[in-house]
């Protein structure tokens, strides 16, 4: 007979689970969220209801936060300020720019606190907790494409009816899910990583939301770079100045599409994007004791 | 690996931060993070206190489990048992995965849900039916299981009227019903219950308490925290019991509740308070003085069976024109309640220094600890003030006639009561 030796290894292939105090932080289960998949598709279903639950006019109510924000941005940037592209109808301009921006943002806000503000859930039941800043970024999707059908329709009516305005649409409209991938990650990336990081020290977390309303202005969000040709370089440092530009480029004709700053928004998006995870995986396992 | 082995912890711990998070803790996690980056071992994994929460804290750390080891077989049902403080829930939450370990580790075979709380993730926007899933998810079925046992879970709790209502509308009896139907409906391989069981009304206390005994019986592995001991007794196999954070005992339930009972319940039939500011009492009521008086005359002697009881106290009254009723209850260690007597209702005098007693005849009890409390109310239904565990005494058994020696079943022992053969 032969002697049978069986090493500790293998034995704890045995286990479904092991639980103990240190685990790979840049491990990302996909197979155990792809177990979770309905709670991530309920969880989006929650965020969107939740939000018109009691209102009569329901998700109409998610236009109107572009709508107004636009009229005022054409008031005040367009026609007080001129800072709008001249070149394009302006309604086409700050809308873009809004509702790219908003989902940005709007992502970023609510990530940056999935520990903060999911602390009483985390606490009594496991499941992997990188599901709900995903959620979220899924229900900002949904949010966003109703937005940008919006946004889509003018498009249209420009293109159709007022044959005659210059809208120069291209064939870089293709890179449009890569500029939403970008925004995604970016978005998904720093929520990570701001949330892991606040966790304990809460310092931070007064930088967050005014350092993202800053970002703003260091975005082409309510102006073409074109108008600033000194700082394109320094401008285009921002990852999300690619995508914003690439953006009105690729749906207007009016903008810089510059494949090497497009390049570089990506590869700084998976960076930022596995620097989250590594954090966030870092912090998920105990973060219920300081929190 | 031995076989149907399907939890197997090994020298967990778990350390607390005690305190608030500041420049300290900063300064702690830098050493931390400088002696782990050296390769040495963290500095803070050597101190720490035990945890006795009605101590002063001596240093900065605490430990809320320290090196307990345990194995769980499959289809056992497992009761923690343990005081407050002792790292119940702590060894519940590191089962649960909620948190992870200071050291050691935990290994899991199968499926398992845990149930700390019941209804988490409700959103009282939602309706009763977007709940059931969301909650259902969130516990780790999926859709497909949910829609299948959808309608047992309504039916279970009893709110088909408002399944499609908000539950921001609901009752809190109706609200935690759905709530325990969702989690009641799980089938884990591995139950994790915390004392959710102690909500609603008595009759569906009852039905939880009977749909545990059906997960139980379905080969399915539970393990279960409560102070109430009978529900321990009737639903755990085994048991293992915790105190200050360590394991003190684990094995056949009975066992393992007697001991605990034995050490954690100490014997309290004298108590009397000097200073007025000290006894336990309100600006309406306040004790004097609370004993029990036996007729026996060595300080040796216990009280037995056959031991006649006084049960005297004394209070100060600063009510006025109020009825007031006194109620006794007379509880087993266990929680269960024997009888509840009251006096009154009486007018009392402002100021006054009252004396009451209950006298509880010999061949009465039973062999048990026994705790006493308190309540005074008035006009028969506000409590003015509530005492538990003001006295607490145990009863011993006497040389029985027969030669049967096992332990005499029942809360009480009357033999007032004639079982005639004829």
């Amino acid at each position: 007979m032969e002697n049978v030796t069986i090493n500790s290894e293998d034995i704890d292939s045995l286990w479904d689970t092991v639980i103990s105090p240190k685990k790979s932080y840049l491990h990302l289960n996909v197979r155990e969220i792809w177990r979770y998949r309905d709670l991530l598709m309920l969880f989006v279903k929650k965020d969107i209801i939740t939000v018109y639950k009691q209102t009569i006019l329901g998700p109409i109510w998610f236009l109107m936060q572009p709508v107004f924000t636009t009229l005022i941005y054409m008031l005040i940037f367009g026609k007080m300020g001129g800072m709008a592209d001249k070149t394009v109808p302006s309604i086409l301009f700050f809308m873009g720019s809004v509702t790219l921006w908003n989902y940005f943002s709007d992502t970023l806000n609510v990530t940056s606190r999935t520990f903060s503000d999911n602390a009483s859930v985390f606490g009594k039941v496991y499941f992997p907790r990188i599901i709900l800043p995903i959620s979220k970024v899924i229900s900002g999707l949904i949010k966003f494409f109703i937005q940008f059908g919006l946004f889509i329709m003018i498009w249209i009516y420009f293109l159709v009816v007022k044959a005659k305005t210059p809208i120069n649409p291209n064939i870089n409209i293709l890179l449009f899910p890569l500029f939403i991938c970008i925004l995604s990650g970016l978005s998904l990336g720093f929520g990570l990583f701001i949330t892991s990081l606040t966790n304990k020290y809460r310092d931070l977390i007064f930088l967050v939301s005014f350092g993202v309303q800053l970002m703003m202005f260091a975005t082409p969000v309510l102006y073409p770079i074109s108008k600033y040709p000194r700082y394109q370089f320094g401008l285009f440092l921002n990852p999300l100045t690619s995508v914003f530009e690439g953006f009105k480029y690729a749906f207007l004709g009016s903008g810089v599409l510059d494949f090497r700053w497009l390049l570089y928004s990506s590869v700084f998006t998976l960076i930022v994007l596995i620097s989250g995870i590594f954090m966030f995986n870092k912090v998920e396992r105990k973060f219920i004791d300081t929190v | 690996m031995s076989k149907g082995i399907v939890i197997k912890a090994e020298n967990i711990s778990k350390q607390y931060r005690l305190g608030q998070v500041g420049t300290g803790t900063l300064s702690h996690d830098l050493k931390r993070w400088w002696a782990l980056a050296r390769g040495k071992e963290d500095p803070y994994l050597k101190i720490g206190m035990e945890n006795d929460r009605t101590q002063k804290a001596k240093g900065d750390y605490a430990w809320a489990l320290k090196d307990v080891s345990f194995e769980v077989a499959q289809g056992d049902t497992l009761g923690i048992i343990g005081k407050n403080g002792a790292g119940k829930s702590t060894l519940l939450k590191l089962l649960s995965r909620v948190t992870s370990p200071t050291t050691g580790n935990i290994k899991i075979k199968g499926r398992i849900a845990s149930l700390l709380e019941v209804g988490t993730g409700f959103h009282p926007e939602l309706t009763g039916r977007e709940n059931i899933y969301l909650n259902g998810a969130i516990l780790g079925m999926s859709k497909k299981e949910i829609t299948s046992k959808f309608d047992e879970i309504v039916d279970f709790s009893g709110v088909e009227m408002y399944i499609d209502t908000p539950v921001k509308r609901y009752s809190s009896g109706m609200y935690v019903r759905l709530a325990f139907g969702v989690a009641a409906h799980l089938e884990p391989e591995i139950l994790i219950v915390d004392e959710v069981l102690a909500v609603g009304d008595a009759e569906f206390q009852k039905k939880c308490l009977g749909k545990m005994g059906d997960v139980a019986s379905d080969g399915r592995t539970i393990i279960f925290v409560s102070h109430n001991m009978t529900a321990v007794q009737s639903l755990c196999k085994s048991a293992i019991y915790l105190k200050a954070g360590q394991l003190v005992d684990a094995g056949r339930t009975d066992k393992v509740i007697n001991n605990y009972l034995s050490k954690e319940v100490k014997n309290c039939t004298y108590r009397k308070w000097e200073n007025n500011n000290e006894a336990p009492g309100n600006e309406h009521i306040r004790l004097l003085s609370a004993e029990i008086i036996t007729d026996l005359k060595n300080e040796t002697d216990v009280i037995t069976v056959s031991t006649a009881l006084k049960i005297r106290f004394e209070f100060i009254n600063f009510t006025d024109e109020w009825l007031i009723n006194l109620s006794l209850l007379l509880f087993t260690a266990a929680g269960n309640c024997i009888f509840n007597v009251g006096a009154g209702p009486e007018n009392l005098k402002k100021g006054e220094r009252y004396v009451s007693v209950l006298e509880i005849p010999g061949n009465f009890l039973n062999d048990e600890m026994y705790t006493i409390q308190l309540l005074f109310v008035k006009d028969g239904s506000v409590i003015l003030f509530n005492i538990e565990e003001l006295l607490v005494f145990e009863v011993f058994d006497e040389e029985r006639e027969g030669n049967w020696y096992g332990k005499w079943q029942g809360a009480v022992r009357p033999t007032m009561l004639k079982f005639s053969l004829t």
